[in-house]
């Protein structure tokens, strides 16, 4: 199908995509476009105008500032999973980028994108909570950074408000080990259930779930040592493919794997 | 001598153009002034249209015209009709778009014709239609149970038809000799057929001549033309040319006359500018009719050392809501006849209820019938031999029919010509390591890992069909193909054909046969087909019937180009035609190769006709109609072996071996690629693929989000093998291969993984075999286990 009509917009800045935010409250922005314009084809969604903010000079690619990785929201998942900085300083992201959609969406879809868009069965949320990243947020009044506990607010709703647009994902440059455990809709290859486990420099654990529930989360039974019933179903989607019960089950199998590898 | 093409594996010379994107579909085509059509698509499956305002879409600047039911019914439109009558058939109107009630999603309420298809799109959000909405009904057990909502008010109680086949009395006194019967109630479910092209339609009307052209997404464009022309729109057949160009993919699902193609040849007429309509893939999921969903009951009469007797199959065959153009054949004639398999049934019987159901069309889907009664066959016997305790492969060796039985009369209606499955079986058994694997499998058990081993030993019917059987039966229509051979002055052949390919692969297989049949080299051969105007009559592509039957058709007309070039020959050379041989692409007198003429001398003269002759016409072209005698019957063995993860109930392809017989091969590489594809397309209904109607007649699956498509990492790398058994009655003995991947991997893949789940106690469960399904019955097992530890 056809999207409706829509202006389009490409800015340089983030200070021109912030003024057209303003000028347009309607508008969305628009990074890799992988899941933004399916949703418009389907009229789903139907924003009056998008802002192109995939150009925007310094909003792209990966750096070390100290012990913090900077990583630019425009960034593609491709660029991260090939990343030798985040190979050897934060491994579970190539590991997770590589498991995304498929070399199209990868080539395109950036991980800025991907956060802000919080689909519930993303695969970045979860490392993102285990890795105890934070994001950079950006509006005409100035700059916030929000921890990832307190980013992802529900099922595609984060903590970006309105006029605001992230601009970046700072991730501490601590992990001792990490694995990513993905037991993907045969479909879609979106997550059904993903756990991320991350074990810090400082020595303690910080697990995470995504795809299971509204939103991901954190898995504190697991990161407190516990193996077994980490989550409950009545918490759980449930679906056609997937019951809640099944849900939680592959909970514990993911984590346990995860677990077997860190 | 020239080097023989026959068997050689040639590239597809089509493939260039379809990888390159240079190929010429349907929606490639734009025309001068052409305008686009959206369809306005019942949300609802059952419900009555109250009203429709259309003056909101009408004012959207660019809106050229909105059509209604009532707008075709009124000009004399005709509802579309079936292909095949069944004695006693109930029959509902199936409008191009329907005037007073919807019966699926989907069903067509209005069509929007506008500048552009962005307009179209936008306009169809603007159509206020008024719907009364109606109880509906989605499954065909619960559209017959008492009570169940009425789809049709000509279809009391929802039967379309009641048919069986076989004989009861003879099938009871086996049941009463049986020292066993075994029982399996099995759901073959539903599949959307998910073509890579999307259905497209152009229509274009000339005001001088009354004529219109439809360019269309068709398997078979002749019969699309005799259907919109003699029985939908009454236009005569000079005056409607079906072009349907490069189509990407049908499995069936392009053989059917839709809605849209009469919307857009009323459009074209009515706005007199051309029309285009192409799918969106939402829309190709609620409206390309839909395969499989049949309800069966199957016992099986056997015998203690393994001997079957006879098969009672009770089936419920979801039809959806219209007879599309062969829905009544395919659970019926395609599907009961084959219930006899392999083995040597001393009766059958089979009884189908067909049913009108508020869903999709059900039609004929890659196999078509045959999958379906595979299913249920193999399915059955490999139940029999478990609880028997015998092997999978042993009770089939003891029951096939032997190479001397043929022809072989089966007790549903079917004479097999020939066959030979115990040579194809063994074959299929050592690529495998059978013996090993099933003690590796033991091994394993006891490690916690859970493979299973699937047999199937199939068989099909196809190259359809005798023209004379299949009017018996109920057939609107001829089974024979057309071919016609033009040689050029230049000695370029042209060859045309009935025969239509979207996909197969045609043009480079088929100008392999005719360049052995003329001796000439396989790039001046020149395959037309997918032209009413250009074309003889023919009647297309479905159940694998393009080499047994058009090929066929091809060949005995390159026959008759050969008969006239030795007489042209014989006079050049002043020699008898008797004398005459067609050797090395040349025709001499024979065991004299300097007194001979080449192809192109002989084309040549047959178009001056200078010295000719003079009972002989000028011109170097046959024309040949093909009827089949009988059907072919390829058959194989496939085997598939399935890994299930008992943690997750994942149910993963690891290992597949087939070996087919198809008689002889064209070109291998074009075979393999057949069961490639059919292999991946019943892998996928056995473990990935489901259509979904929710409780309220909802089709939830009807996005690639949900309906998993098998891919390439579900696949593995087939161990193909042949044998070559040819048919007796055609004149290459080819059979078909189109099919048969498909209508053995379902079975194969479901055996395997029932043989997987064996030790948690699983006898049956039905397919596909999704994660959670697999986990559900590990996990209930354990937990039995648990409570009796």
């Amino acid at each position: 199908m056809y999207t409706a009509e829509f202006d389009y917009k490409k800015v340089s800045s983030v200070a021109d995509a912030l003024a057209a935010l303003k000028a347009h409250p309607d508008a969305k922005l628009l990074a890799g476009g992988h899941s933004l314009i399916p949703t418009m084809k389907l009229r789903l969604a139907s924003p009056s105008a998008l802002i192109d903010v995939s150009s925007i000079p310094g909003l792209k690619g990966i750096r070390l500032e100290g012990d913090v990785i900077v990583i630019g929201a425009m960034t593609t998942h491709r660029d991260i999973e090939h990343s030798s900085l985040l190979k050897d300083k934060c491994p579970i992201l190539p590991e997770q980028a590589a498991l995304i959609g498929d070399p199209m969406v990868r080539n395109k879809g950036t991980i800025g994108g991907s956060l802000a868009h919080a689909d519930p069965a993303a695969d970045y949320p979860a490392s993102m909570l285990a890795l105890g990243a934070k994001m950079k947020i950006e509006s005409s009044s100035g700059a916030r950074v929000v921890t990832a506990d307190d980013f992802f607010v529900g099922m595609f709703q984060t903590a970006v408000a309105e006029g605001e647009m992230l601009t970046e994902i700072h991730i501490p440059a601590n992990t001792k080990s990490s694995a990513y455990e993905k037991f993907a809709h045969p479909a879609s290859r979106y997550a059904i259930v993903g756990v991320a486990v991350v074990k810090h420099a400082d020595g303690t654990t910080r697990a995470a779930l995504t795809g299971a529930g509204a939103s991901a989360v954190r898995l504190p039974k697991l990161e407190a040592g516990s193996i077994s019933s980490l989550v409950s179903a009545a918490d759980l989607l449930s679906d056609n493919f997937a019951s809640a019960e099944y849900r939680a089950h592959l909970v514990d199998v993911m984590a346990k794997k995860a677990l077997a590898r860190v | 001598m020239a080097e023989k093409m026959f068997g050689k594996a040639l590239k597809r010379v089509e493939d260039p153009r379809f990888i390159t994107g240079t190929g010429n579909y349907t929606d490639d085509i734009a025309v001068h002034g052409m305008v686009h059509a959206a369809m306005v698509r019942s949300p609802y499956p059952h419900a009555k249209i109250k009203s429709i305002d259309s003056s909101a879409a009408l004012a959207l600047p660019g809106v050229i015209a909105i059509l209604t039911g009532k707008d075709l019914v009124g000009a004399g439109i005709n509802p579309i009709p079936t292909g095949w009558l069944l004695p006693d058939l109930k029959i509902s109107a199936h409008h191009a778009i329907q005037p007073e009630e919807v019966n699926h999603v989907g069903d067509i309420v209005a069509a929007i014709i506008a500048e552009t298809r962005a307009i179209a799109e936008d306009a169809v959000a603007l159509v206020d239609v008024d719907y009364d909405v109606l109880e509906s009904v989605s499954l065909g057990s619960t559209a017959l149970a008492a009570g169940a909502v009425q789809v049709h008010p000509e279809a009391p109680g929802n039967l379309a038809f009641d048919w069986t086949i076989g004989d009861a009395a003879a099938t009871d006194a086996e049941f009463a000799k049986a020292d066993k019967i075994v029982k399996l109630e099995l759901r073959n479910h539903r599949l959307v057929p998910n073509a890579i092209e999307p259905r497209a339609s152009l229509a274009e009307y000339k005001r001088a001549g009354d004529e219109y052209t439809l360019h269309t997404t068709s398997q078979n464009p002749h019969i699309h033309r005799v259907m919109i022309g003699a029985f939908v729109m009454g236009i005569p057949e000079h005056k409607l040319r079906i072009v349907s160009p490069d189509v990407g993919g049908g499995f069936g699902s392009k053989i059917f006359q839709y809605p849209e193609e009469v919307i857009v040849l009323f459009a074209a007429k009515k706005v007199n500018r051309p029309v285009k309509w192409t799918a969106r893939r939402s829309e190709s999921f609620v409206s390309d009719a839909h395969g499989r969903d049949h309800e069966t009951v199957a016992e099986a009469a056997v015998m203690n050392d393994g001997t079957l007797l006879a098969l009672r199959v009770n089936t419920i065959a979801n039809l959806g809501a219209y007879l599309t153009t062969f829905a009544p054949a395919v659970p019926t004639y395609l599907y009961g006849t084959l219930l006899n398999g392999t083995y040597k049934w001393k009766a059958i019987h089979a009884h189908v209820r067909g049913v009108y159901t508020n869903t999709v069309g059900v039609d004929a889907y890659r196999g078509a019938g045959r999958p379906e009664a595979t299913y249920v066959v193999e399915r059955i016997v490999s139940t029999v031999a478990r609880e028997l305790g015998m092997d999978p492969v042993d009770i089939r060796r003891k029951n096939f029919i032997q190479p001397s039985e043929f022809p072989y009369q089966t007790p549903v209606a079917l004479q097999y010509d020939s066959g030979n499955y115990e040579p194809a079986m063994d074959m299929a058994l050592e690529k495998l390591g059978y013996k090993a694997l099933r003690a590796k499998q033991a091994e394993m058990r006891k490690q916690g890992k859970y493979i299973g081993i699937g047999v199937c030993t199939y068989l099909e019917a196809c190259g359809l069909a005798p023209s004379a059987l299949v009017g018996s039966l109920g057939a609107q229509a001829g089974q024979w193909e057309s071919a016609l051979v033009r040689v050029a002055a230049t000695g370029v052949v042209e060859v045309l054909t009935g025969s239509h390919s979207h996909g197969q692969g045609h043009e480079t297989a088929f100008a392999q046969v005719v360049a052995d049949e003329l001796q000439v080299p396989v790039e001046h051969v020149v395959l037309v087909h997918g032209d009413t105007a250009r074309l003889p009559h023919g009647w297309g592509s479905y159940g694998s019937r393009s080499a047994p039957v058009g090929l066929s058709a091809i060949t005995m007309a390159c026959r008759k180009i050969t008969d006239k070039a030795k007489k042209i020959a014989a006079h050049l050379l002043e020699a008898s035609v008797e004398d005459m041989e067609h050797v090395d692409g040349k025709y001499q007198v024979k065991g004299v190769p300097e007194r001979s003429k080449s192809f192109f001398e002989v084309a040549l003269m047959a178009h001056l006709a200078h010295n000719y002759p003079a009972d002989l016409e000028p011109g170097l072209e046959a024309t040949h109609f093909y009827d089949p005698k009988n059907f072919v019957y390829p058959f194989g063995t496939h085997l598939a072996v399935v890994e299930v993860d008992a943690d997750t109930g994942r149910t993963k392809l690891i290992r597949y071996v087939c070996v087919d017989d198809c008689g002889p091969i064209v070109n291998p590489l074009i075979v393999e690629g057949q069961v490639h594809g059919g292999v991946a397309q019943g892998m996928g209904q056995a473990l990935l693929e489901n259509t979904v109607y929710d409780a309220s007649g909802q089709l939830v699956s009807g996005s690639y989000l949900e309906y998993t498509m098998p891919r390439a990492d579900d696949m593995v790398q087939l161990e193909i093998g042949h044998t070559v058994t040819p048919s007796p009655h055609n004149p290459l003995g080819l059979k078909g291969i189109g099919e048969a991947g498909t209508i053995a991997s379902t079975a194969a893949v479901a055996n395997a993984v029932i043989d997987a789940l064996e030790p948690f106690g699983v006898r049956h469960m039905d397919m596909p075999f999704t994660s959670e399904k697999v986990w559900q019955v590990i996990h209930a097992s354990q937990l039995a286990q648990a409570a009796d530890d």
